[in-house]
């Protein structure tokens, strides 16, 4: 760790009589002057703690679920109490955690650091992001409180509109609110990275992150509004019976699934772009590299938000679709798999060459690549039509959705929180506890969804509490599994608190990387930079100039 | 070794084989490229690892012929994925055979019923002969359900307000998982038991036990009438043959050899009468009126159960 401190921060450190540094951090104190701060970097750190609050309670009821599933009878609870757990997981994982865990909390906080800008576009209706989401959230606490949900974080209708007797309104209610929030966040990056670019950053300067974010922001926009409109059908069909799912009162039970999966399948690219921008900064600062084809790179997040509004079919193979709409709905998948592919390629190639080091950030990093391979490539299976009518709604799809979403977007998010802490509180957290932290998380993920695959399928369908008991043995190894991922997850929680007490103070740029976030103090003064900063580079400039190559 | 830790589950169904050939074709693709990028990181990453804080690593921008090369490759794969799962997609959900053992299926929050053609009702259990192609027609009484066999490699969602078919044929004789593959509320993951697959002897013996159990005490789960006579019964109870069987006079039109007709609107559209068409017309009437006859039939809406509505459809397809 020692050797990568390029240069001590003379400001936090220098001589003993030299007043503090005025940063974002103590610019102001007090309760007041956070929750009515507009600063995107403070906002960033509400989200920070909001988004960790949820993951740990839909983390606990994961722990909860894999606990029961450890032997074939439902003996730790009942039924309805096991239904109502997994729902909860989901809702609050999916909704609150995943979706604006890196938009959110990163996003924020980078967004307008990386472009060179003093904050984003429009700093009020930031703020009112984050509260909306608290609201939304307080919702989904209040389902919980009140006696539950036990629809699954998919609502399926008519189920959902008609036959569920449990808190279903409000939970949806409460992803409603949230999805505002989501949509405000998505406008604001926009049109901060529309209008607010620094003199001399290009589009073709910009750094993947950003890309990223640009890409997340339109599928934000474009299709949360229609999750919402199936979530207010729901609850006007079961509030005033008006039949719009439900064929008793004259509607249609497929419709939802088209309004909601128009949605929930571009959201987890909502949720696994953001990861790839993180990776692409993480990998390139750490092999001391230019990305290997930057412009594919940024070309296929682009297509992956496009194509990834055509392929919401492809969770409806076994419904009674028309069989021809199941083909283009295949070959449309199978089409969104290659951007993908080319991504994992080219961080491949980028490592060609390069010079390495390992930090905790690129073992996150390398972990993230492993996993989404897994998740990418177990998408054909589900893709192609005839293998996904075996595997649908089996625990083959729990793992895969697993892989993707939890594997790589928190693979991702943590190796981005690490790359970034400094830079955000200026303080150095153990390199070593971060390291085993990072192996721990990789090896308890594998544990718990590798034998998810096999258990799929041989046929164990998910949402079961019951299962037949030749399915134990995978079971108890996936919970063997979560038992050390939970671990995992919850030691940087503590070595994240040490840091910001006992932490070394950090410098400038402890990682000797390229990018305008790091050509400012840390943490950063309010405005961000001391002087406008003017962008004369090409991104990922770590190759020396010509004159400066001696041999090569 | 093997016994005790199957890699997948029995394989009882013309289907499965051909569905385990492309799961391994497909295992095999993903293997080969997971293997490659993983040794390549590793690869890499030792070979390439950083040696003095002053290095300076060899600036590789991209090449266009790579970009291609690592999109095309796995397109065609991906295509052929695609094509090979298409065409048994085709084969599960399409081509059903004609001379298809026919079996009714309702769901119902947390049991499944079935009804063999000779009349003969269970629960949760599903006795089929081998080597004969067997077909499901399901309805719901209540919210999504999705009966899933898995050693047959077969599912399909059972929807309210449709009817849904699937189709299959047993190779081997056993007991096999049926399970509901859809979440539906509490008991879901309670909701299924066995399918149990019979030499066509045995299934045959079978059905003469139960219909002999059944003549001696009707009960519920044991009918004694096929579907077609209970179709019967139940047309004269709901009094469907005042309007129905009233001659060419009648209020509604004759349903004699209807079935598999097409018959014209009053808008002047035409429809095949299927399994949808009969049930949309017991239970709402007036959607589709037929061309020279009133509105004037009521709805059945909630006085008979999906049940019911098969067996009434049951036995207006044996009216030739
Ligand atoms: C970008 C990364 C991806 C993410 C975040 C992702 C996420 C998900 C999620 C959440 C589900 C679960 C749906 C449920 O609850 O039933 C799912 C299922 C599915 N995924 Fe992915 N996926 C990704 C990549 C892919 C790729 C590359 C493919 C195709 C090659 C694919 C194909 C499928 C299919 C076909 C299903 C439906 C399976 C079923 O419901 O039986 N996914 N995915
Ligand atoms: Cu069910």
């Amino acid at each position: 760790m020692e050797t990568n401190v390029v240069g001590v921060d003379q400001s936090s450190s220098g001589e003993p009589s030299a007043p503090p540094r005025v940063h974002y951090l103590n610019a102001a104190y007090g309760i007041g002057s956070w929750l009515l701060t507009k600063d995107h970097k403070r906002i960033a750190l509400l989200y920070l703690l909001s988004v960790t609050f949820f993951f740990f309670i839909g983390g606990f009821f994961a722990v909860l679920i894999r606990l029961e599933l450890i032997t074939p009878p439902g003996d730790l609870m009942q039924s309805e109490t096991y239904n109502k757990m997994f729902t909860m997981h989901g809702v609050l994982m999916i909704f609150f955690f995943l979706i604006p865990a890196i938009p959110a909390v990163l996003g924020n906080f980078l967004v307008p650091m990386m472009i060179g800008a003093r904050d984003l576009a429009f700093p009020r209706i930031n703020l009112l992001s984050w509260y909306i989401y608290s609201i939304g959230g307080l919702l989904g606490m209040g389902a919980v409180i009140f006696g539950g949900v036990d629809t699954g974080w998919t609502f399926y209708t008519p189920y959902s509109s008609t036959y569920s007797n449990s808190n279903v309104i409000l939970a949806a209610l409460g992803a409603f609110v949230a999805g505002f929030s989501s949509i405000l966040t998505g406008l604001n990056f926009i049109v901060t990275i529309h209008k607010m670019r620094a003199p001399g950053l290009t589009w073709s300067r910009l750094p993947l992150f950003i890309w990223a974010h640009y890409a997340t922001s339109i599928i934000q926009i474009l299709g949360t509004p229609v999750v919402a409109i199936a979530i207010v059908l729901v609850a006007l069909e079961r509030l005033f019976h008006i039949g719009i799912f439900d064929p008793k009162l004259g509607g249609d039970p497929l419709l939802f699934q088209h309004l909601f999966w128009f949605y929930s399948h571009p959201a987890v690219y909502i949720m696994i772009l953001p990861a790839m921008g993180v990776i692409n900064e993480l990998i390139t600062c750490f092999s001391r590299k230019r990305i290997f084809g930057y412009h594919f790179i940024a070309g296929s997040s682009i297509a992956i938000a496009v194509l990834g509004f055509l392929v919401w079919g492809h969770h409806m193979f076994t419904s009674g679709q028309s069989i021809y709409g199941g083909f283009v709905f295949s070959v449309l998948s199978m089409l969104v798999a290659i951007p993908s592919a080319i991504k994992v390629f080219n961080w491949t190639a980028t490592f060609y060459k390069g010079s390495i080091s390992y930090q905790a950030p690129m073992l996150y990093a390398f972990g993230f690549i492993g996993l989404f391979t897994i998740g990418g490539l177990t998408g054909l299976f589900l893709a192609t039509t005839a293998i996904d009518v075996h595997l649908h709604d089996t625990y083959f799809v729990v793992a895969h959705f697993h892989y993707i979403m939890v594997g790589g977007t928190i693979m991702g998010y943590l190796g981005g929180l690490h790359y970034w802490w400094p830079k955000m509180t200026g303080k150095i957290y153990p390199e070593g506890w971060a390291r085993f932290a990072a192996l721990v998380i990789f090896v308890g993920f594998n544990l718990t969804f590798l034998p998810q695959f096999i258990l799929g399928y041989l046929g164990m369908p998910r949402r079961y509490h019951y299962y037949p008991e030749e399915f134990q043995v995978l079971n108890v190894m996936s919970s063997a599994g979560a038992s050390i991922l939970g671990v995992g997850y919850l030691i940087p929680m503590v070595y994240f608190v040490w840091s910001l007490r006992y932490g070394k103070a950090s410098a400038q740029n402890p990682w000797g990387a390229h990018g305008l976030e790091w050509e400012t103090s840390s943490p950063p003064p309010t405005e961000n930079f001391e002087k406008q900063p003017i962008v004369t580079h090409e991104p990922y400039d770590y190759t020396p100039k010509p004159e400066e190559v001696a041999v090569v | 070794m093997w016994e005790e830790f199957p890699l997948i589950p029995p394989q009882a169904s013309t289907f499965a084989e051909r569905v385990d050939m492309l799961y391994y074709f497909i295992t095999g693709v993903s293997i080969f490229f997971g293997a490659l990028i993983f040794l390549l990181v590793i690869f890499f990453a030792i070979k390439y690892r950083r040696r003095s804080e002053t290095e300076v690593p060899k600036p590789v921008h991209g090449s266009l012929a790579l970009e291609l090369t690592w999109s095309i490759i796995p397109f065609c794969l991906a295509m052929t994925m695609f094509g090979w799962g298409a065409s048994i997609y085709f084969d599960m959900y399409h081509r059903v055979p004609e001379n298809a053992l026919e079996i009714s299926v309702i769901g119902k929050q947390w049991m499944w019923h079935f009804q063999h053609p000779t009349g003969q009702r269970e629960i949760n259990t599903l006795h089929i002969p081998t080597g004969r192609p067997v077909r499901l027609t399901m309805a719901t009484e209540d919210v999504i359900h999705s009966l899933y066999i898995p050693a047959f490699r077969v599912k399909k969602d059972v929807v309210p307000g449709r009817y849904t078919t699937l189709w299959f044929e047993a190779t081997q004789p056993g007991t096999y998982h049926l399970f509901c593959a859809e979440y539906c509320g509490t008991k879901h993951s309670q909701m299924g038991g066995s399918v149990i697959a019979m030499e066509p002897a045995h299934y045959q013996q079978w059905l003469a036990s139960v219909g002999a159990q059944a003549e001696a005490a009707p009960t519920d789960q044991i009918a004694a009438a096929s579907p077609v006579e209970a179709g019967q019964k139940l047309f004269r109870q709901l009094n469907c043959h005042t309007c129905h069987m009233a001659g060419p006079l009648g209020m509604g039109p004759s349903l004699i050899g209807i079935f598999g007709q097409r018959v014209t609107l009053e808008t002047g559209e035409t429809v095949r009468v299927d399994e949808a068409y009969i049930r949309e017309s017991i239970l709402a009437p007036r959607a589709k009126i037929v061309l020279g006859y009133k509105p004037a039939m009521p709805t059945f809406q909630g006085q008979v159960t999906e049940q019911q509505i098969m067996q009434l459809i049951a036995y207006i397809k044996s009216l030739k």
